[in-house]
């Protein structure tokens, strides 16, 4: 009598575990494949780089003699033109979070470049460099230059810091603002010992994430007419005259890391390609570093922020 | 002989076209305290942030009527004042313990800092003075550069309270200021209450009719937006004119 009842009973919860096996198993497999392709990819990038890897890779000029040529041009290009996106895209997109945030009206004009900016962070990043082949380089005269390529990658970051910005600055509680506003401070009393203070540790992640993706760009740069065969060093920021600091660096032509990785990959002679994988471990192990600083970040102000 | 130090008349209060406090008229005695009560939802939170001008903080909000400040026969809802004068004269302490996560000195002293007040040992003193008042000086007066945030919701509140008393306002205003917390701490507060109302007028939220009874002088009973009573603890709690007030306190509802 108790087992007719039963029956049917088990029956139905041994068929729906096995749904829930199978997808777990299906979920797990999906995760293993696309580990175990990165893995592969890395592997294979490692064991033809690594060898590659000396000192003088890092300060040799690229050469036509696979041996002797080196990245210096390439990740001193890539070191000069990060900073200058990060002085110029950091401070536009901090303000323009903040300022959409918290003074911004909330009607249909906000909401309109709210989502405009969302839609920005999602445009291929080539159509940034056509944009700045037109604007930057022809119309302003910039040049093909480190300025004219920190500002391309500035803005095409900017969507990034901004989206990321006005997240952490919701994440702070209404609470806070309206203790602040309670003894009488003003609206960037508050944002400056509060808002800013509270909000810098998610701020400073989403621009190191910002920085690791431009890091890697290629296409807007070769746009705006990167060089691939730099054999000289951007002028030096310190002068022996007076005033000691030159900004002409910002007016030299320049190269980058993938666009040089690019450049060897695409000539024949394999000792080339050595040196293409050598650069790409170069330009991972950046990319990870950045993103281990901002992790770090991250957990530093998630321990430090209680409300 | 009592000095009225704020009064309300004819105060509506609008959220959009959401109308919440109907037409409000009621005295703040000086250097007492007076409770508002009543109901959840009846608008007694909405009429306490109407004194600092809170609900300028969010856009939809509307104020009719006026709050007259004493001394000076200042209209705190008026277009000629600055809310951030409001707020300087009138402090706040809010439902949830809201401290800022810096040092428990830091907190106490935000209100001078951001008056530009830079004198060292004027701040230190206030500091020292508002903690004392909130009855947390012997717990933390070895530990001011700590972090405020690892205090206990009781020590939490007073050192809100500290924060809002540094600045020496005109009137505290107290929302729901013990909801949060155990009843040692909230013992604790309201014997704090008692205390500092021989020296600042105090207008207090209560959810807890006990609490308005224990330590209130004047007490307000709100109901659905309008004022039904108000008067005399000892007159509402015992003798209520209202039978909405009656129905009230004898715990008929609500």
């Amino acid at each position: 009598m108790m087992n007719g009842v039963q029956d049917p009973l088990l029956r139905n919860i041994r068929q729906r575990k096995m749904v829930d096996f199978i997808f777990t198993l299906a979920g797990l497999m999906s995760l293993l494949f696309a580990l175990l392709t990165l893995l592969a990819l890395v592997l294979d990038l490692a064991v033809t780089g690594v060898p590659r890897l000396s000192l003088d890779f890092f300060m040799n000029f690229p050469s036509r003699f696979p041996e002797k040529a080196g990245i210096l041009s390439a990740w001193v290009g890539s070191l000069c033109i990060m900073l200058t996106t990060s002085l110029c895209a950091i401070p536009l997109g901090v303000a323009a979070g903040i300022y959409l945030e918290e003074y911004a009206p909330k009607n249909w004009m906000t909401q309109l470049i709210e989502l405009n900016i969302v839609n920005l962070a999602g445009i291929p990043s080539i159509t940034f460099g056509l944009m700045a082949l037109g604007i930057f380089v022809y119309k302003l005269g910039l040049g093909q230059s480190i300025l004219t390529a920190g500002l391309t990658l500035g803005l095409l970051v900017l969507p990034i810091i901004i989206v990321t910005t006005r997240e952490s600055v919701r994440a702070i509680p209404n609470s806070i603002r309206e203790a602040s506003y309670a003894v009488g401070a003003s609206k960037w009393q508050t944002i400056r010992y509060h808002i800013l203070p509270y909000s810098s540790g998610g701020i400073l992640t989403g621009v190191i994430i910002s920085l690791s993706r431009a890091i890697g760009e290629t296409a807007p740069l070769i746009t705006i007419g990167a060089l691939t065969f730099v054999a000289f060093l951007p002028t030096s920021p310190v002068t022996s005259d007076f005033p000691f600091i030159s900004f002409q660096w910002l007016k030299d032509p320049f190269t980058v890391l993938p666009i040089q990785m690019f450049n060897w990959l695409s000539r024949p002679q394999p000792e080339f390609h050595v040196n293409a994988a050598a650069t790409g471990i170069v330009l991972l192990l950046m990319t990870l570093l950045l993103n281990g600083v901002a992790i770090y970040i991250r957990y530093r102000f998630r321990q430090k922020m209680k409300w | 002989m009592m000095n009225i130090r704020a009064e309300v008349k004819k105060l509506s209060f609008f959220y959009g076209p959401k109308q919440v406090l109907k037409e409000i008229s009621m005295p703040v005695y000086e250097n007492k305290m007076t409770a508002l009560i009543g109901p959840s939802g009846c608008g007694k939170t909405t009429l306490l942030r109407c004194f600092n001008r809170m609900h300028d903080l969010y856009a939809t909000a509307n104020y009719q009527g006026e709050i007259i400040l004493q001394p000076g026969n200042r209209n705190i809802l008026g277009k000629d004042i600055d809310p951030m004068e409001v707020r300087m004269r009138i402090g706040m302490v809010f439902q949830k313990p809201n401290p800022f996560p810096k040092t428990i000195f830091e907190n106490v002293a935000y209100g001078l800092k951001v008056r530009g007040v830079r004198k060292k040992s004027f701040i230190e003193e206030r500091v020292v003075k508002s903690l004392q008042q909130a009855g947390l000086w012997n717990e933390v007066k070895d530990r001011l550069n700590s972090h405020a945030t690892n205090m206990s919701g009781g020590q939490q509140q007073r050192l809100c309270i500290a924060r809002a008393l540094a600045t020496e306002p005109e009137i505290l205003l107290l929302d729901e200021p013990t909801s949060a917390l155990d009843p040692i701490s909230t013992a604790h507060i309201e014997e704090l209450i008692t205390e500092l109302k021989k020296e600042i007028t105090i207008l207090m939220v209560t959810h807890n009719l006990h609490q308005a009874a224990r330590t209130a002088d004047f007490t307000a009973y709100m109901y659905l937006g309008e004022l039904i009573e108000f008067g005399n603890t000892d007159q509402i709690f015992t003798t209520p004119n209202d039978t909405r007030t009656e129905n009230y306190i004898t715990g008929r509802f609500g």
